[in-house]
């Protein structure tokens, strides 16, 4: 039986975001989660599961450790490393849980304190050791530079056309008052900003932050009568190449190709029906290379496809309308699961959307080792 | 050079000891599938082409050519503080596996996807000789 339209997204809680001093991650997620209750006008009694994609900086804490602050005793659970993709393939896990029964109102939450913890300040995710460190080799950037570097050499994408996605999401962002980073840049900009790994620029990498996100998933029969207007999970998928890049036959096909493809057997749709997208962007480049794995446009047209303000507000597919992780804030795949969800339900102002009813949204982790895809309709 | 700051080593473990040994000898081995002849890298307990655990060492040819590469411009670790910029360059071996490694005798500048590569092993301890590549002519 398909799980199209099994399940509905009820609730969105956020919290402070950024640069965020002197909070636990415990407080992230207990917020997080107050909040996605509220915004769904449901009591955070009524939550009877919980997953949570394990804090990097504080993983310690489970699912069954913030039930037990909420004063809950569940009926499901579940701590869900998917890394970057965890977001997304939580959500998957959730619709699933609430279609069989196992629980009616599934709580999902992440928290982070990269930015501000000091056991962390960005070191979990620079994190390098035996024979790589050896050679210079550190931090998961690296890998994504020399993913880069192969799709510049077998498309001919090119870092200034990489450009385009930082600057559309920047665009954005400044229409975003959660975003971090709410000041327009020129393409001229991110070409003279400085390497951070070549041939990654600055303006290609998301920083870390600190903050906490949390989302409701329940039946349909329940979703409509709750405060929200009830967005629909109508398809999705994963695909999981092998974790180290280099031992993959290919650099340059990523987990999108197999999520994609599940996620819109799943929804009966086509690329051509969505109409917006949440698109995971630790790296600029990353944007083109997922669009094309998913079929908006043909494999190595990606760099080209995101030019001309095709993929910005007003364009044939606006992504990542809040700034993505590159300029809204780092907060994993729960970045675009909130904003997806967010367009749905109208709620964008500025930055809306007009008329959409079908959003997609990825989340990938490690060095596009992981990755989930869900379809979303209002 | 006894006060500079030492470079980050690998550890020499019950599964790597063959590897570093072979080293010594500055010679490359990789692990090899007795079943199906498949070569891998890095080192682990079984073949993942067939899932067989009948590995053993085999001397490869320390041949390949340049996969992909990047440039650091800020050291993450002191120890390679004068070296930025510095590359850190995947090599794809004739026999299949990829290598990360570096690249001796070339500059960031002149590196090239497909360019012709041979290993050369740096005596970095007595334990360690690390295993890094230079362009050859073809
Ligand atoms: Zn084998």
């Amino acid at each position: 039986m398909s799980l199209k339209d099994k399940s509905a997204i009820v609730g969105l809680g956020y919290t402070d975001q950024g640069k965020v001093p002197g909070r636990s991650a415990l407080s992230f997620y207990l917020e997080a989660s107050r909040n996605a209750a509220d915004d769904a006008g449901l009591s955070i009694k009524g939550i009877d599961g919980i997953i949570i994609e394990p804090c990097p900086t504080d993983p310690r804490i489970s699912a069954f450790g913030l039930a037990q602050e909420m004063g809950l005793e569940l009926k499901f659970g579940a701590d869900e490393q998917v890394q970057g993709a965890s977001a997304g393939a939580i959500m998957q896990h959730a619709a699933m849980a609430v279609d069989a029964g196992l629980c009616d109102y599934c709580l999902c939450a992440f928290a982070d304190t990269s930015y501000s913890s000091p056991s962390a300040g960005g070191v979990v995710y620079q994190a390098g050791g035996g024979i790589n460190a050896a050679y210079g080799m550190f931090g998961v950037a690296a890998s994504y530079a020399m993913i880069a570097r192969r799709y510049m050499h077998e498309y001919g994408a090119t870092s200034r056309q990489f450009g385009a996605v930082s600057v559309a999401f920047r665009h954005h962002a400044s229409l975003n008052p959660r975003a971090q980073f709410r000041t327009p840049i020129t393409i001229e900009d991110h070409q003279e900003s400085r390497w951070v790994v070549e041939p990654l620029r600055l303006l290609d990498c998301c920083p870390v932050h600190d903050g906490g996100r949390a989302y409701i998933v329940t039946t349909p029969e329940r979703a409509r009568h709750l405060r929200q207007p009830p967005v629909y999970i109508m398809g999705f998928g994963q695909g999981h190449p092998f974790s180290d890049p280099l031992r993959r036959k290919t650099l340059t096909v990523t987990g999108a190709v197999q999520s994609g493809k599940t996620a819109f057997g799943m929804a009966g749709i086509t690329p051509a029906d969505v109409d917006v997208c949440a698109i995971y962007d630790a790296f600029s480049f990353i944007v083109p290379l997922q669009l094309e794995d998913l079929g908006f446009c043909k494999k190595g047209e990606g760099a080209d496809f995101v030019q001309n303000g095709r993929i910005m507000l007003g364009g044939v597919l606006p992504v990542n309308t809040s700034g993505g992780l590159l300029s809204e804030v780092y907060l994993q795949g729960w970045v675009g699961t909130h904003e997806a969800v967010a367009q749905l339900r109208g709620d964008c102002g500025p930055r809306q959307v007009p008329g959409a009813r079908i959003a997609l949204l990825t989340s990938s982790g490690g060095a596009l080792s992981e990755h989930a895809t869900v379809i979303l309709r209002r | 050079m006894s006060s500079k700051i030492q470079k980050p080593l690998p550890r020499v473990d019950e599964l790597h000891r063959p590897f570093w040994e072979a080293a010594r000898r500055h010679e490359l081995v990789l692990q090899r599938c007795r079943k199906c002849a498949s070569y891998r890298y890095p080192a682990g307990p079984t073949c993942p082409e067939c899932v067989s655990d009948e590995l053993e060492w085999t001397r490869v040819s320390g041949r390949g050519t340049v996969f992909t590469w990047t440039v650091f411009h800020r050291a993450y670790h002191p120890a390679f503080a004068d070296e930025v910029p510095y590359a850190v360059v995947a090599v794809e071996l004739v026999e299949g596996p990829r290598m990360l490694t570096n690249l001796l005798d070339c500059l960031p500048a002149d590196i090239k996807i497909g360019m012709p590569v041979e290993v050369v092993f740096e005596d970095v301890t007595e334990e360690i000789r690390l295993p890094k590549f230079r362009p050859v002519s073809r």
